[in-house]
């Protein structure tokens, strides 16, 4: 049976020889095709005795066995290499920049409100805000500070021409009477009213105008009225904000007396950093104290039955210090290579 | 205020250091704004005098001085101070002397041999005058210390001093604020009557009682207005910021610092009969000390004689009445007048003054009398001259009120969130001066007549407060009712849009509020935008009424950058007049929010071309921020665009705002290069959004056909959608357009749409006849009343 194992051996050779799929399929033609050698070979067993047929068969199947194996080797080879080759022709140069829209970004100081506001909004103040075109009565009067008193002018006034006195609000402090009256108004059928926490960022305006003043500025009102608020209390909530805010454990942070028409005691908060290029210097950051009774009453609340207090301070700062920005007029410039930093 | 430490330890001198007792005012709302010495840091400067100054031999400009400084033998000093001469005293630098850092050594100048060196007051820090050698005065002692003789061991305080706190507008307020705040003994100036050496008085008549309540004059005669002021009056004003003027005027200003009365010095001679304290007569006029004439308002209080008005009262002297050096007779006015009387009239004639300063603010109404005695004294020890006897027109019951003010214990507790005994409370009071009744739990308080600002009991808490240390208050973590605040699902916050759109590449920007009055003009067709009455600058003197335009600056200045490719947006209020605006009556303040885009449309890459941003990406970007809600956009005009290229929007049949392409013109003349595509929106239409509801997802197969139509050219495409839509039967799906061709097979200035329509049912397979039924049906609807044909 040494023609069989050659035949194998043929075959073997001859698949190897095919060098891709059509190859190979010609080569198995000229095993198992028509006038194939095995093809053949089986007519052959036909002519032989039974005995003989029975042996020189079960030798002829074993030998189409193993051309059979051969065939699906090779073919699996080949398909594997043609797979292969797709795939290092189909290879990217995986370092080409992605491509496709970028992104955009908050302006620094909305992003400096976005985190005062979650900080707020995690002790459970709501987010109010108020008009930039404001009356005199709830910029001025209703915050305890009539005609002619001279607190007035501690605030260099934006009039409008043709306005009746009306005004671009030097402070965000008006919302306080907004916020106050919409609160009564919306609790005005129960016997008790929950307590008002409320935060009021916005722009305000000025007339001023330099390295450290723009004639547009921000500000965040803080509000909180209660049954229970006390000087400890928001000297505990704004400590603990101004912490958070600036992530910093050791921040130091004083309280020392001042004076606004609309709070009484009153205070400007000093803030100190233990580390950095400002370290040791105490930097005024917010002004706040116990709501004045007088403001209370304009936004329709008894003194004698809630305290609150309130706060004001700059977001341009409080932005400022937290990045190391040295200059106020970068924020309303609109220079997108400055503005981009804060992504 | 400004003031020297010295001066005020004259009064009161706690056991502090300077940096301790400006920490002290700081924490006592007294805010230390600037601390220093008055001199620079120097040694061995003393006393002395030039005894002879000749020319240097070898040099124009330098002198050779032999100078006696109290050692026994005259110095050799080569100076180039072009006022050495023979006689004045100077401070010397002797040989050894340390002045800021710099050694004085003997040496040689120019051959000369020098020992020591004499001093510019810019030399010792004390002035930056430079020009030539600081000259003391003749009895300046030879030898001694000059910092010792100056008294420059002293340290200049400047407190910014709050509105409420005018008591503290002098040496006597602010040593009683340390007082009360260190418990340490105070030593006032002492007031004594200066008796009357002469009977000449005039009479005074207070008309307007309620502004003036209080007012003393006095007739001085035979003063001597030359005579010199003395240097330590000069050097306390000095400290305090004044300049010394004349011995009067410096006695009226050094009393008003000392004390906190302002005081008025008229020339007796140019007074006629009595004074009278009234408010202005129609059309009267007054020539001010400032060289200004004024026609005072209605009620702005006067100081008159019988034929005419002298002076603005409590805020400026007339020109004509007041002191001169050749004044022998001097009227001294000592006066209070009411805060209301004074405050704001200063500002409104466009000036400020010390008095008005502080009467607006309040001055002790019962200082008059003293202030008066003191000036008198000081005039008369420096000036010489008789002092007539004092004239008081008083209006007791028109001074103010001083009522008692009741502090209940628990409201100290409740405000401050601290418990102080009854007794520490009753130091502290004792300590202000303030005269207390105890009642009960309760104290009743009664002000001093200089404190304006204790009215009502938050101010007492305040005064505890203060005294107790805001330091020593504890910061307590608040305890607050719990309750979750509401939030709505269909409503996002305006960080929640933020954030969409910096997502879709636009940066932030915050743009002023007041714009060129030309943008509203170019940008909104506003002739009539809200004006600024006091403008910072031309070109910010308008409100805006539309964001665009400060959205084309932000393009101009990143061009001008190198920046060409700009995305920006700003969320921010805009103004307009408008009869039905709410909350502030006459105006509408919306707040929008707009976006441009400007340049290419994606960053440059490498993979494809780039293209310049257009509608259809700026539209896209819009319809992202409206998701998923769907708004309708129809062509429309806009001042700012594009009249082909623009379009409202409307979300639920109500205008938004408007997208489009900025127009060329615009564009040319703001030399933005490209055209930007800008939208501008109500931000309230972003903020509403719909909550999710569940509909059934179909286990049946979706039958889609397509729906081509050719159309005018004209004709907009989303008309023809929302046509098909309102027709389209229960099983359409959705109806999507997918392709818009022009050109062969189409009639010129015809369009064709391509429309697929997903069918489908949720219980069951369509069947072809009602696929082919509904198809009959859209396209019907087209043909008939769409003015679209079926495309062959």
């Amino acid at each position: 049976m040494d023609q069989l194992d050659q035949l194998v051996a043929e075959a073997g050779a001859d698949f190897a020889a095919a060098a891709d799929g059509a190859a190979l399929e010609s080569a198995k033609a000229r095993y198992f095709g028509k006038g194939g050698s095995l093809t053949e070979l089986l007519k052959g067993l036909g002519k032989l005795d039974p005995e003989a047929r029975k042996t020189v068969g079960a030798e002829i199947n074993k030998a189409k066995a193993a051309i059979e194996a051969l065939l699906t080797a090779r073919r699996d080879a080949l398909q594997q290499a043609a797979l292969e080759a797709q795939l290092a022709a189909e290879a990217l140069d995986v370092t080409l920049p992605g491509r496709g829209a970028g992104i955009g970004g908050l302006h620094p100081v909305v992003r400096t409100l976005e985190r005062v506001e979650q900080l707020f909004r995690s002790i459970g103040f709501d987010v109010a805000e108020g008009p930039e075109i404001e009356t005199d009565f709830y910029n001025f009067t209703a915050l305890n500070t009539p005609a002619n008193h001279p607190a007035r002018s501690m605030h260099d006034t934006f009039y409008l021409e043709n306005g009746d006195g009306v005004m671009l609000r030097t402070h965000t402090s008006p919302v306080q009477i907004r916020a106050m009256q919409a609160h009564v108004e919306a609790y005005k059928d129960r016997e008790t009213m929950p307590e008002l926490r409320v935060i009021a960022p916005g722009r305000v305006y000025r007339v001023d105008s330099d390295a450290t003043h723009s004639p547009m500025f921000h500000q965040i009102e803080g509000v909180w009225i209660g049954e229970s608020v006390s000087f400890a209390d928001l000297k505990g909530v704004v400590a603990d904000f101004l912490r958070s805010f600036f992530e910093s454990d050791d921040l130091q942070v004083r309280f020392r007396p001042s004076f606004f028409p609309f709070t009484e005691p009153s205070a400007e908060i000093d803030v100190a950093f233990m580390s950095g290029a400002l370290k040791g210097r105490w930097l005024e950051i917010a002004g706040c104290g116990m709501m004045h009774p007088n403001v209370l009453r304009f936004g329709g609340i008894d003194p004698e039955r809630y305290t609150g207090f309130a706060f004001g301070m700059g977001p341009d700062r409080l932005t400022m210090l937290r990045y190391g920005v040295n200059d106020l007029r970068l924020f309303f410039e609109g220079d997108l290579r400055f503005l981009g930093q804060f992504r | 205020m400004q003031f020297s430490e010295l001066w005020l330890r004259s009064f009161v001198s706690p056991a502090l250091d300077s940096d301790a007792l400006g920490h002290l005012l700081t924490m006592a709302g007294l805010e230390v704004e600037e601390q220093g010495g008055v001199a620079a840091v120097f040694s061995k400067v003393v006393v002395a005098q030039i005894v002879e100054a000749e020319k240097h031999p070898n040099a124009d400009k330098l002198r050779v001085c032999k100078v006696d400084a109290g050692l026994g033998e005259l110095l050799q000093i080569v100076c180039g101070a072009p006022n050495a001469a023979a006689g004045i005293k100077i401070p010397c630098a002797l040989v050894g002397a340390d002045l800021a850092g710099f050694g004085i050594k003997a040496a040689k100048l120019r051959g000369v041999e020098s020992f020591g060196m004499l001093c510019s007051a810019k030399e010792l820090g004390t002035s930056d005058e430079s020009s030539g050698l600081l000259v003391l005065a003749e009895d300046a002692p030879i030898g001694m210390d000059v910092r010792e003789y100056l008294s420059l061991d002293d340290t200049l305080f400047t407190i910014k001093l709050t509105p409420n706190r005018a008591d503290c507008l002098s040496l006597t307020g602010i040593a009683r604020e340390v007082a009360a705040l260190t418990a340490s003994p105070l030593t006032l100036p002492a007031c004594e009557p200066v008796a009357a050496t002469h009977a000449d008085a005039r009479a005074i008549v207070l008309d307007a009682p309620e502004a003036c309540p209080r007012y003393s004059g006095r007739i001085i005669r035979g003063v001597d207005a030359k005579a010199p002021t003395p240097e330590w009056m000069k050097q306390r004003l000095a400290r305090s910021g004044i300049r010394s003027i004349s011995a009067l005027v410096d006695v009226t200003n050094y009393v008003m610092l000392e004390l906190g009365q302002p005081l008025h010095a008229f020339d007796n001679a140019k007074l006629n009969g009595s004074i009278h304290v009234r408010l202005p007569n129609a059309g009267e006029q007054v020539l001010l000390l400032n060289g200004q004439t004024i026609t005072p308002a209605a009620d702005t209080l006067l100081i008159a004689d019988e034929t005419r008005a002298l002076a603005l009262a409590g805020v400026m002297g007339g020109e004509d009445s007041g002191i001169t050096l050749d004044t022998t007779d001097l009227f001294l006015e000592s006066a209070f007048f009411a805060p209301d009387a004074i405050a704001g009239r200063a500002r409104a004639y466009g000036f400020s003054s010390d008095a008005s300063y502080r009467f607006e603010r309040g001055v002790d109404f019962a200082l008059a009398g003293q202030a008066m005695e003191r000036a008198t004294r000081l005039i008369l020890d420096i000036c010489g001259g008789s002092a007539g006897p004092v004239q008081e027109a008083l209006a007791a019951d028109k001074l103010p009120a001083r009522a008692p003010i009741r502090l209940r214990a628990a409201r100290v507790r409740r405000v401050l969130g601290i418990a102080l005994t009854a007794d520490c409370v009753a130091e502290m009071f004792e300590r202000l001066n303030l005269s207390v009744a105890r009642d009960g739990e309760d104290f009743v308080v009664t002000p001093p007549s200089y404190r304006f600002d204790l009215e009502i009991e938050e101010d007492l808490i305040e005064e505890i407060a203060r005294l107790h240390g805001y330091d020593n208050i504890p910061s307590v973590a608040p305890r607050g009712q719990i309750s979750m605040l509401p939030r709505p699902e269909d409503k996002r916050d305006t960080m929640f849009i933020r954030r969409l759109v910096a997502g879709r590449e636009y940066q932030e920007v915050i743009n002023f509020a007041f714009v060129e009055e030309a943008w509203e003009k170019d940008f909104c067709g506003n002739l009539d935008p809200v004006r600024l009455a006091n403008p910072i600058a031309s070109q910010m003197s308008v409100m805006r009424s539309s964001l665009i335009g400060g959205l084309v600056a932000n393009v101009v200045t990143n061009r001008k950058r190198q920046t060409n490719r700009v995305r920006v947006f700003e969320i921010g209020r805009c103004f307009a007049r408008d009869p039905a605006g709410k909350p502030v009556d006459g105006f509408h303040q919306p707040v929008r929010i707009a976006a441009l885009a400007a340049g290419f449309a994606r960053p440059e890459q490498w993979a494809e071309a780039s293209r310049n941003v257009d509608f259809f990406d700026v539209k896209a970007d819009l319809e992202a921020l409206l998701f998923p809600r769907v708004a309708e956009f129809e062509r429309a005009a806009h001042p700012a665009l594009h009249p082909g290229r623009s379009a409202r929007v409307l979300l639920d049949g109500r205008a938004i705002g408007f997208i489009g392409e900025l127009h060329p013109v615009w564009v040319q003349r703001y030399e933005l290069g490209t055209a930007p595509v800008v939208f501008e929106i109500e931000l309230e239409a972003l903020l509403d959004t719909v909550t999710p509801a569940y509909r059934e997802v179909s286990r049946f197969p979706a039958v889609t056909r397509d729906l081509a139509l050719v159309v005018d050219q004209g004709a907009a495409a989303g008309v023809l959608l929302k046509g098909l839509l309102d027709v389209a039967p229960a099983i359409v799906q959705r109806i999507e357009l997918f392709d818009q061709y022009q050109g062969k097979g189409i009639e010129p200035n015809r369009k064709s749409l391509a429309f697929r329509v997903v069918m489908q049912e949720t219980q069951r397979t369509l069947e072809d006849a009602e696929v082919d039924a509904a198809m009959a049906a859209l396209t019907r609807h087209a043909e008939e009343n769409l003015d679209a044909k079926l495309r062959a």
